[in-house]
């Protein structure tokens, strides 16, 4: 799914340990009383990337994008925005700009005042604020509609006002609060697409910040996800997605099938896990480190377990079987709830490649199997 | 068919008599009283109880005359007085307006931005001073204002004058009265505005490079306008007719058209020259509370 994601995806900086980072969040913590909203977040940013803060709501990724804009001081930390330290800098002296989740466009004044309103406030020469408005307004095709109050515009069209707005003045970073969370589902897809194809010709870093995984898959170069006021796994979308570092990001990025197991086989090249949950043994092609005899997960995507009718040849690892319990037909695919003896239910998810596929119905009886690769195994 | 069904075919129903009570209210509360002084304002003044002769009479058998006196009128146009004190009203009214603008904005701002629990609190405290008569206020003034009062004694116990200093019966005791007074009539629609204010505008603004004061004077400024406007007019249009502040705390020289009509009424028997001097403020006001009325209108449309 991960189409995209800014300039800086190609180069991929963070592989690279001598690049210098556009953005470093150093240690930040952000206590209210007892409550830390934020917990020792440390992060680096590079110039150009289009980087998203994912997670469910009160996971403490609002007040860090907050403290990005200086709206927000810091209880711990220090945040450098391009070599500068931005402690004690509030934020109508910061090189940042910020999307508001509401907007917030002045009612008082027209579309072509709200964009212009932060280039006159650095006193740009008239002709000037006229010319960068209107190329912006372009930009974001409001050309014809400058005059409009913006209780005269749509949700669409405020989201844009809002969005040339806060680019007009070229920041060096710019931070978007859930941009598209007030948009209906098809308008929010066109403008994913907008958003990056804007971010690849102005070449402005961006951090997002979303609730919405495939919003976040589908705009970042590199996603952060937050829990508890902390950053449990940053990379790239696949990694996110293939490689999730533990239960709570698999569970939260996409869906998955978890089986807790033991692990009775540990190999420097493979490792073998006994479920009870799944009522088998679960191989697995690569080592993993772990102590022995330790509770692991071992997490299987929906997409990646296949179902039969007839027994799939090989051994006995990785198979089971189970009586479909639920069907929902969504068109491109279908989802299978799977009953296995064990009581525990699997969800499946297939592809509807054919329209005369021989269908499988409620209650028969079927095996589930995947391959060695795609099980991924967690500790924690 | 019950009461109610027949009452419907005379036109009488439930949802009518809800628009008619008010008007009815309307009707006899405030356009016969107002038709009854606009008619002693075009009479002729009488030593009798009324003290005015009628408009109409009969003269001869069967035609009837209708005496329209405007003397009263010209009356208050060749004597400096009436003029005077109407001005004069108008500039402590306007002065009392600013005064409530200075004083109230802060406040109902203040009241606007606190956490809620706080801010029923201090609405309450807003509000609290009605549940008490307005003339029992007004005298409490007076043991605070007085020459051997709360305020000279504290500031001459704390060493800080010498003799005490002449506030009661100044302008100064006045406006204190009036603005204290009025106060609450200004705090309550602008804090009823600013309380829908989306305070987000303000961190946009800070984020679009304004200092703290920029913004309020860019963004929550005139976006308060009507209820700066509604407040001000609240205090304005009754201020100008305030007849007991003046009376009780500013002394024998405050010339306010209020005082001109209780002295004309009560002091001179003078009603028909009286009613004159009232029509003629109403007059003065109708532009204001139609001014009023339109920025209410706004206010409700939503449109800004």
């Amino acid at each position: 799914m991960s189409t995209s994601g800014g300039a800086a995806v190609k180069a991929a900086p963070w592989r690279d340990p001598n690049a210098r980072p556009y953005v470093q969040v150093d240690g930040i913590t952000k206590s209210f009383g007892d409550f830390k909203a934020v917990n020792d977040v440390s992060l680096k940013i590079y110039k150009g990337e289009i980087f998203c803060l994912l997670g469910a709501s009160g996971c403490g990724k609002t007040t860090l994008l907050r403290m990005l804009g200086g709206f927000e001081t810091p209880s711990a930390g220090k945040i450098f925005i391009d070599g500068e330290d931005m402690s004690g800098v509030p934020p109508y002296e910061r090189p940042v700009n910020m999307m508001f989740q509401s907007y917030a466009l002045f009612p008082h004044m027209n579309v072509e005042q709200n964009v212009a309103f932060g280039l006159k406030q650095d006193r740009v020469p008239k002709a000037e604020i006229q010319e960068r408005v209107a190329t912006m307004l372009d930009l974001v095709k409001l050309g014809g509609f400058a005059k409009r109050k913006p209780h005269q515009l749509s949700g669409g069209q405020r989201q844009r006002v809002a969005l040339a707005r806060s680019l007009v003045k070229r920041p060096k970073l710019l931070l978007l609060d859930e941009p598209l969370g007030a948009l209906d589902k098809k308008l929010r897809e066109h403008t994913q697409f907008e958003l990056i194809s804007l971010q690849d010709k102005l070449g402005v870093t961006f951090v997002v910040v979303t609730h919405d995984q495939e919003e976040a898959m589908t705009l970042a170069s590199r996603i952060g996800v937050m829990n508890h006021g902390e950053i449990v796994q940053a990379g790239t979308p696949s990694e996110i997605y293939e490689f999730p570092s533990s239960k709570f990001v698999a569970d939260f990025v996409g869906s998955v099938n978890m089986f807790e197991g033991k692990l009775i086989e540990d190999e420097p090249e493979y490792v073998r896990i006994g479920s009870d949950e799944l009522g088998g043994t679960i191989y697995v092609s690569h080592g993993i480190s772990a102590p022995p005899e330790a509770v692991v997960w071992a997490a299987v995507r929906p997409e990646k377990i296949f179902m039969s009718t007839a027994p799939p040849e090989g051994g006995t690892d990785n198979v089971v079987r189970g009586a479909v319990q639920d069907i929902a037909y969504l068109g491109d695919l279908s989802i299978y709830l799977v009953k296995l003896p064990t009581g525990k239910v699997v969800r499946v998810t297939q592809p509807n490649t054919s329209r005369h596929a021989e269908a499988i119905t409620w209650d028969q009886q079927v095996y589930l199997s995947w391959d060695a690769t795609s099980p991924v195994v967690v500790t924690r | 068919m019950g009461t109610a069904g027949r009452l419907r075919r005379f036109g009488v129903t439930g949802r009518g008599l809800v628009v008619v009570l008010p008007f009815l209210w309307l009707l006899l509360f405030f356009v016969v009283p107002f038709v009854i002084v606009l008619k002693i304002s075009f009479s002729d003044i009488d030593l009798a109880i009324p003290p005015y002769k009628p408009l109409l009479e009969w003269v001869g058998k069967n035609s009837l005359a209708i005496k329209l006196n405007f003397n009263n009128y010209a009356f208050l146009f060749t004597d400096r007085l009436y003029i005077n004190a109407l001005l004069n009203s108008i500039k402590v009214a306007f002065i009392s307006t600013v005064l409530c603008l200075a004083v109230g904005y802060p406040m109902a701002y203040g009241i606007a931005r606190a956490k809620p629990a706080t801010r029923n609190l201090l609405l309450l405290l807003v509000i609290l001073p009605f549940w008490t008569s307005l003339l029992l206020r007004v005298y409490a003034w007076i043991g605070l204002l007085k020459a051997n009062g709360v305020i000279n004694n504290v500031l001459m116990r704390l060493g800080l004058i010498h003799d005490p200093l002449t506030m009661l019966y100044t302008p100064f005791a006045m406006y204190v009265g009036i603005v204290y007074s009025y106060l609450p009539f200004f705090i309550l629609p602008l804090y009823a505005n600013l309380e829908k204010m989306d305070w987000q505008l303000l961190e946009a603004a800070e984020d679009l490079g304004c200092r703290p004061w920029q913004a309020f004077y860019k963004i929550t400024l005139p976006l308060s306008r009507n209820g700066i406007l509604a407040g001000s007019m609240l205090v304005f249009i009754p201020a100008v007719g305030e007849f007991v502040i003046p009376a009780l705390l500013g002394g024998p020289n405050a010339l306010m058209i209020g005082r001109v009509l209780w002295d004309e009424f009560f002091s001179n028997r003078a009603w028909p020259v009286a009613s004159a001097v009232a029509i003629l403020l109403l007059i003065l006001l109708v532009p204001f509370m139609m001014w009023y009325q339109s920025v209410q209108a706004r206010e409700s449309a939503g449109a800004r």
